[in-house]
This record gives C-alpha cells, sequence and structure tokens, in this order.
C-alpha cells in the first residue's frame, strides 16, 4: 500500500530521526510513505483568523496533489498534521474560503476537501493495526517505562482533529504496549509544552517542559516520546526526563535502529 | 460598539457575547499568569468595547496557541481565536510587526527546530 507523505520542514532538517525511522519502520511494516512532489511549508501554525486565505494555500496544494493522485496524505510532524487537517476540515464546511481558495489556485477538478488526511500513528492503528504490529517486533523494549507526550496539537481543537479522546487519548500508549514498552498514564501529557514563545521567553516554555516532564517522573517515566519536534526541543531544553521521537522507538523495536534505550 | 471590536470579531468569527462567565478558559490557561488580562477577561473586554487596551497588552504574545480553552470551553466561544484576532489587529498595521526577520540570527542556537522559526513569525509578524 502507498501513501501520500507530506515530511515537512523540520523533518528534512532539525528532526531527521523522526522522518527516517518513520519511513524505514512503515516501509518493514509493508507501507509506503511516497513524498510528495515539490511540497511547501504548510506555515507551522494554522491560521485562525477566517480572512486568512493564502496562509492556507499550501496546505491546499498538498491537500490536492495527494486528491489526484487518488492517495490518502500521510503526516508525521503534529504540527503539520494540525496545519493540513485543519485546512482540509474548512474546505468541506466553510464556503467562502473553499470558494476563494479554488479561484486563486484553479485547479483543473474543483477541491473540497476529499482528501483523507491521516497521522502516521493512525496508519499504524488502522492499517497495519496495532496487535499486527506487536507480532512482528523483534526487540521488545519490555520492562522500559515510558510517558506518551501527546502535546496539544494532534488532539486539539477535538471537532476538526478528530485525532483521539482529547482529554483522554489512547493511542500512543497503545503503540508503546504494541512495541512491549510500559506506557505511564500522567496528567501533563496533553498539556502545552511552551510552543514557539520559546523563541522570545526561553524561561517560560522552560517551566511549561519542566512541568510536564515532572509531572511524567513522578509516575515512574523514564523516558518520554513525542510526534512533535517543537515539543522534543522545549522537552530537552526544559524537562529532565530524556524524550526521543516515537519512530526511533518503533524502528528500534523492529529491529531496524541499533542502539540502547 | 468601537471599530475596532466590530473589526476583532470579523477577523474571529468569534460572539464573546455566548460567554457565561465560568472562568473555565482562564483555569486551563497554561499561560494565564503571562497576560494581564486573563482568558476570561479577555473576552469580556471584547464584549464591551474596550479592545484598544487589549491591543496594547503583552498577553496578545504570550497565548501560546494549545487551544485549551477553545476544547474546554463549554459554550464554543472560542477565545484563542479572540486573542489571534486581536494580535492581527496589531501586526496588520504598517509597523505593527512584534518580531522581524532580523531579530532571528540572534535567537537561533544549534538546536532549534524550523517549526519554532516559521511559527514565531507566523504568530508575530505580517511580511517586511
Amino acid at each position: 500500500m502507498t501513501y501520500a507523505y507530506f515530511p515537512g520542514c523540520t523533518l528534512k532538517t532539525k528532526a531527521v530521526d523522526l522522518d527516517k525511522w518513520g519511513r524505514a519502520s512503515m516501509e518493514a511494516l509493508g507501507v509506503t510513505l511516497e513524498e510528495l512532489p515539490q511540497w511547501q511549508c504548510c506555515g507551522a501554525v494554522y491560521p485562525l483568523a477566517k480572512d486568512e486565505i493564502a496562509t492556507r494555500l499550501s496546505s491546499v496544494r498538498a491537500l490536492m496533489a495527494a486528491r489526484d493522485q487518488g492517495r490518502p496524505l500521510v503526516t508525521l510532524c503534529s504540527a503539520c498534521h494540525h496545519v493540513i487537517k485543519r485546512a482540509n476540515y474548512d474546505l468541506a464546511h466553510d464556503e467562502t474560503f473553499r470558494s476563494r481558495a479554488n479561484a486563486y489556485l484553479a485547479p483543473q477538478t474543483p477541491y473540497a476537501g476529499e482528501t483523507q488526511v491521516l497521522h502516521y500513528l493512525e496508519v499504524l492503528r488502522d492499517v497495519v493495526g496495532f496487535d499486527n504490529l506487536a507480532k512482528q517486533v523483534k526487540n521488545p523494549l519490555t520492562g522500559v517505562k515510558i510517558g506518551a507526550y501527546y502535546g496539544c496539537l494532534l488532539l486539539r481543537p477535538s471537532r476538526q482533529m478528530a485525532f483521539d479522546d482529547p482529554e483522554n487519548p489512547t493511542i500512543l500508549e497503545d503503540f508503546l504496549r504494541a512495541i512491549g514498552a510500559e506506557p505511564v498514564v500522567y496528567a501533563q501529557r496533553n498539556e502545552c509544552c511552551g510552543g514557539y514563545v520559546t523563541l522570545e521567553d526561553a524561561g517560560f516554555a522552560r517551566s511549561r517542559a519542566a512541568a510536564v516532564a515532572d509531572n511524567a517522573a513522578a509516575r515512574g517515566a523514564q523516558l518520554l516520546t513525542t510526534a512533535c519536534p517543537l515539543c522534543l526541543y522545549n522537552l530537552r531544553q526544559g524537562g529532565s526526563v530524556r524524550t526521543v521521537y516515537f519512530t526511533e522507538l518503533l524502528a528500534q523495536a523492529l529491529g531496524l535502529k541499533e542502539g540502547q534505550l | 460598539m468601537t471599530d475596532w471590536t466590530n473589526r476583532v470579531q470579523e477577523i474571529s468569527g468569534v460572539n464573546p457575547r455566548k460567554c457565561m462567565k465560568c472562568g473555565k478558559c482562564t483555569a486551563t490557561c497554561p499561560a494565564y499568569d503571562q497576560m494581564e488580562y486573563h482568558p476570561h477577561q479577555f473576552v469580556d473586554m471584547v464584549c464591551t468595547g474596550r479592545v484598544e487596551e487589549l491591543m496594547a497588552s503583552k498577553g496578545i504574545y504570550t497565548c501560546l496557541g494549545c487551544f485549551a480553552c477553545v476544547e474546554r470551553c463549554p459554550r464554543s466561544v472560542e477565545p484563542a481565536n479572540l486573542i489571534e484576532a486581536v494580535r492581527l489587529a496589531v501586526i496588520r498595521q504598517q509597523g505593527g510587526n512584534h518580531m522581524k526577520p532580523d531579530q532571528i540570527p540572534g535567537l537561533l542556537n544549534e538546536e532549534l527546530p524550523q517549526q519554532a522559526i516559521t511559527s514565531a513569525l507566523r504568530k508575530y509578524s505580517k511580511g517586511g
């Protein structure tokens, strides 16, 4: 099975490990992620203003390109997923935005949000299946207590993201169980890491990250895992618990990535 | 109602009058103590036409965009969308940018992801 894949800017640079191990693992599980040609930066933050059109167009282009290939669009970075999924929701539900985006881009076939946008974790759960994944694990992470850090962008707003229960998500914990690890549930797993404010007020971002990591540590987590490069950065800057991308854990469990946790 | 009040309601598509003043947005906001006007006050000040005071406040740059207030508001008021609209009302003005691209090199470090830079510039500036 082949999916259209939107890696995003950070996965080509600072978050190479998120991308590299993600692709290698999916390939090993029988799913090919084929990078969209000529994709453009999603903009990293979803524009909340109703009258912002241009800042949503790069997402629309990616969505149209996947539609033209007849493939669902898979994202891995939490921010890219958030922006593209919400732009797609707008195309399906906001007639003003839909008509303006189509008028500007003038595609051969008008686009109204038909592309299915999937996060990598959803492909793991719904296409590969966690039970099937568990059977393909070569190096189970037995006994490792890992806190899943969801952050904000995958879950909220749940009406648009429709990813998981926004207050009691389970997809990352189910993933961790499938690779043999012991998930640690803690209250701060879906609260903000400090986000982009880290650029202007690093101290405040560090205090947020410390609140997340301290809470996870108090519940017994030895390691944190995330799908977001900015969360990883903030947690490494301000948190007391080692943080890795979930695709690194996956690749290690599948025997693709060497090394100790 | 001032022009600015109409303008931010138009940009955001939010009707602040739906607010029933339960305070949940402020209670759940991870940045509430970084803001001189907390999210529930922010919604009230848009209602009562005090948008220019909000435009001058630092809090419009400390909203993390985490959507905790949006998710947890029992009345679907979307306070984060109002905060973004007020910030846009400021930065869309000539010379209104809060962060300029030439500041970025001084803020970089070896680990900082591109996502952080793009996000901050998108939130804090409009072109030039």
